[in-house]
């Protein structure tokens, strides 16, 4: 057991009668790190989510958890908290009570003041006392993540946190995954929402019918070479224009980036060819207002890992 | 890519190990608030505590009773007569219901909210969540049964008063056995609640989100219910726990009968057991990572139906060997049709219904003679008999029917005339019969008679009995 690992996976297989949910997957999450974990519909993303938490056991492969090997039980080791296909409140009961029966179940510290710092910390002071059965999808989602907080896990394991989310609510969350991870705590999550899994995330894996096609630092879905469609907004849109035809390696693209603004150039180019495109723009004066890839590289890698699979179904 | 990695398979880890699962007590006490954080179940709780109260109290107070039901004609007479009418609404229709929206729903419910997954990761054992569940519908269902009993009993008493209660074989209770009775009356209806709780828990666990499962508790009372009312052989009635509900009565006879209540508890704590056990069963095999699954597959009914039909046939057999071994006793040996007596048959005999007739007559005769203040007499003085037959004696005198006719002859002391009354009776397959009287006005003629303090209810007109379909007790 790697010692800075929070979960070691490998050769996980889960089968749900005839249907292979996972095959082989292999994963591994840093401890104090964000990990993020993306698939299209069906890719078997819950499902190893459930694993995580102990809501299932795997078919074959071996799994290993805050340096706990998981057996065949139904349970996960202590410290693991989160939840999968949004988090489970009870609507009869006001969100203090929930959190407060969760931490009398758990024998934890039930100290109204913790439950007031779990709901501080995800912005439901004002509503502690409210039935969560008037509670949107967004307060529900921090309320479940709330009743992890309590816990206070070393692995939170979270599926589409941001479903719901508004902008606030978004705020809150990402603060504390991001303070969770800097006091040594790992964090999976599950997200269709990409520019939430680029901002929080330093690893992801991609899934894709059970299997990962991916798993590293979201960095390495950046290659220099690779070729990514970039928005760039500048003063001069013709002169912006001029002088990426001269760039070896950019291609102009005439896109949607551009359609409604004329001062909007799409250009496809390797991260080199971009910098260099952005010095000659310099050189020539003419200012950057934006710079930014139309689809993001996790995006991108997404839909260029994903969807020959799904296409051969 | 992450380079393949060759498969292994998972460790065995010791139970337990590096896991902190909650306790059945913490888990048990969740349930409970939970449960009590219901609107419905608070309802229910306030319901069974009070409204049992104001119903008995408001029917002593008409002047039509509920003569139908066991104990009702004598709601006037005495507060205990209440909480038996109680009991006898509770058997057919509140216990049932009970149990359905309290076990029926308890794991139904976190489907229905989408909470398992919260539970399994908080308590991170589905033994102990049922464990807790269980536990906590128990006691809820105890709470609801205990407050039916105590509102009745209390209605009864503030507003009839803390009277004498007539048996089931027309001997008097003093007001404190009276109480004992009731009190025990209700202990024992909760073995059969305890069956329909076991089913409750089964259904919940087998039939998910499915309205099935909330009213399995009251569809099985219900057909139960019907098997009791058909003329089933002895050992089917006593083996299925609906019969808990109704042998009860054997408690207000001297001597009691036992054996069916006794062999009544038996069969409703098997069923409890092995339907908790098979929702314990099929909860733990549940795959909780799949929630468009909630249990209801046809081989979860399966499982959760085959083994209650197999102790049913099991205790049938099991009945109708033991009863037929019994069947030399004194009073099956003297039943004119031996078939009748055992457990193959109705258990209504044309020996034991002349008894349970001359019985019930004698106690309330020397009933009636003390309410007239006539010599007093005692049942052996009198030394009634009773000579039955059914159908006009056209046919066989055993099982049920409306049609058995009895012709009971006493004696007075120091009177040479042998006095007659005939009574009409309607049997039931569970062995009760109610007795009309058509005989001289002053014994059993008229509804009324005409005592010193004016005009009172007449025992021997009109009187309820029941005749034990087992023979290894005396009737």
């Amino acid at each position: 057991m790697d010692a800075l690992l929070a979960v070691r996976a490998r050769g996980i297989t889960k089968w749900f009668g005839n249907v292979v949910a996972l095959d082989g997957v292999d994963l591994d999450v840093a401890q104090g790190r964000i990990h993020g974990l993306v698939g299209p519909n069906g890719a078997g993303k819950t499902t190893l989510l459930g694993l995580l938490l102990g809501l299932a056991v795997a078919d074959s492969g071996s799994l290993e958890i805050l340096g706990t090997p998981v057996g065949r039980a139904l349970d996960a080791p202590d410290g693991v908290a989160g939840f999968v296909d949004g988090p489970g409140l009870y609507p009869s009961l006001t969100a203090r009570q929930n959190l407060a029966a969760l931490a009398a179940l758990r024998g934890d510290d039930a100290r109204s003041s913790a439950i007031d710092d779990a709901l501080a910390q995800v912005g439901l002071t004002d509503v502690a006392d409210e039935r969560a059965r008037g509670f949107s999808l967004g307060m529900r989602q921090r309320l479940g993540l709330a009743a992890a907080l309590l816990t206070k896990p070393r692995l939170l394991v979270l599926d589409e946190p941001s479903n719901g989310l508004d902008p606030a609510g978004k705020k809150h969350v990402h603060g504390v995954l991001t303070r969770l991870a800097a006091e040594g705590a790992s964090v999976v999550l599950s997200s269709h929402r990409m520019d939430d899994l680029e901002a929080l995330c330093s690893d992801v894996t991609i899934l894709a019918t059970g299997r990962v096609v991916f798993s590293g630092p979201l960095s390495k879905l950046t290659a220099e070479e690779q070729e990514l469609d970039y928005r760039v907004r500048t003063c001069d849109a013709h002169a912006a224009r001029r002088l990426a035809a001269e760039v070896a390696g950019i291609r102009l693209v005439d896109g949607a980036g551009a359609r409604h603004d004329a001062r909007v150039l799409v250009v496809r180019a390797p991260a080199p060819a971009l910098d260099e495109l952005v010095v000659r723009l310099v050189q020539a004066g003419v200012a950057i207002r934006e710079l930014s890839p139309v689809v993001s590289p996790l995006e991108a890698a997404f839909l260029a890992l994903t969807e020959p699979e799904e296409a051969g179904r | 890519m992450t380079a393949p990695l060759p498969h292994t398979h998972t460790h065995a880890r010791p139970d337990g190990a590096g896991t902190r699962r909650a306790s059945v007590a913490r888990g048990y006490r969740f349930e409970l608030v939970k449960l009590v954080a219901q609107w419905r179940i608070r309802l229910l709780v306030l319901a069974c505590w009070i409204a049992p109260a104001f119903f008995v109290a408001a029917v002593s107070q008409q002047s039509t009773l509920p003569v139908d039901t066991l104990f009702g004609r004598w709601m006037h007479a005495t507060g205990w007569a209440g909480p038996l009418v109680m009991l006898g609404f509770a058997g057919t229709w509140a216990l049932p219901l009970l149990t359905s929206v309290v076990a029926g729903d308890v794991f139904a419910a976190e489907d229905r909210l989408g909470t398992w997954r919260h539970l399994l990761v908080a308590v991170r054992s589905p033994r102990r969540i049922f464990a807790a569940k269980a536990f906590a519908s128990l006691t809820v269902l105890l709470l609801l049964v205990a407050g039916l009993a105590c509102s009745s009993a209390a209605g009864g008493v503030v507003a009839v008063g803390n009277q004498p209660l007539v048996g089931l074989d027309g001997h008097l209770l003093t007001p404190a056995d009276a109480a004992v009775k009731v009190l025990l009356a209700w202990v024992c209806v909760l073995a059969p609640t305890l069956a329909l709780a076991g089913i409750g828990l089964l259904g919940s666990v087998a039939l998910g989100r499915s309205p099935m499962g909330l009213l399995l508790p009251v569809l099985v009372a219900l057909a139960m219910q019907l098997a009791q009312m058909m003329p089933l052989p002895v050992a089917v009635r006593l083996a299925l726990p609906s019969y808990a509900f109704i042998a009860w009565n054997g408690l207000f006879t001297g001597p009691a009968q036992l054996a069916p209540l006794l062999i009544g508890i038996g069969v409703s704590l098997a069923w409890a057991a092995l339907a908790t056990a098979l929702a314990y069963l099929l909860f733990v095999r549940r795959d909780f990572t799949n929630l468009s699954h909630d249990g209801s597959g046809r081989r979860a009914v399966t499982v959760g139906v085959l083994p209650l039909v197999g102790l049913v046939a099991m205790t049938v057999a099991a009945l109708t060997t033991s009863t037929t071994t019994t069947t030399t006793d004194t009073a099956a040996a003297a039943d004119t049709n031996t078939a009748a007596t055992t457990a193959t048959g109705s258990g209504i005999g044309q020996a034991k219904v002349q008894s349970s007739v001359a019985t019930a007559f004698a106690h309330l005769y020397r009933m009636q003679t003390e309410q007239l203040h006539r010599p007093a007499v005692t049942e052996a003085q009198l030394g009634a008999t009773a000579t039955c037959d059914k159908g006009s004696g056209q046919i066989a005198a055993q099982g049920p029917g409306n049609d058995w006719r009895c012709v009971v002859s006493w004696h007075l002391p120091g009177v040479q005339a042998v006095g007659q009354a005939i009574y009409q009776l309607d049997v039931t397959p569970d062995g009760r019969f109610m007795a009309d009287g058509d005989g001289p006005k002053e014994v059993n003629g008229y509804f009324l008679v005409r005592t010193p303090q004016g005009d009172a209810p007449n025992p021997l007109w009109q009187f309820d009995g029941n005749v034990e379909l087992l023979s290894t007790s005396k009737g």
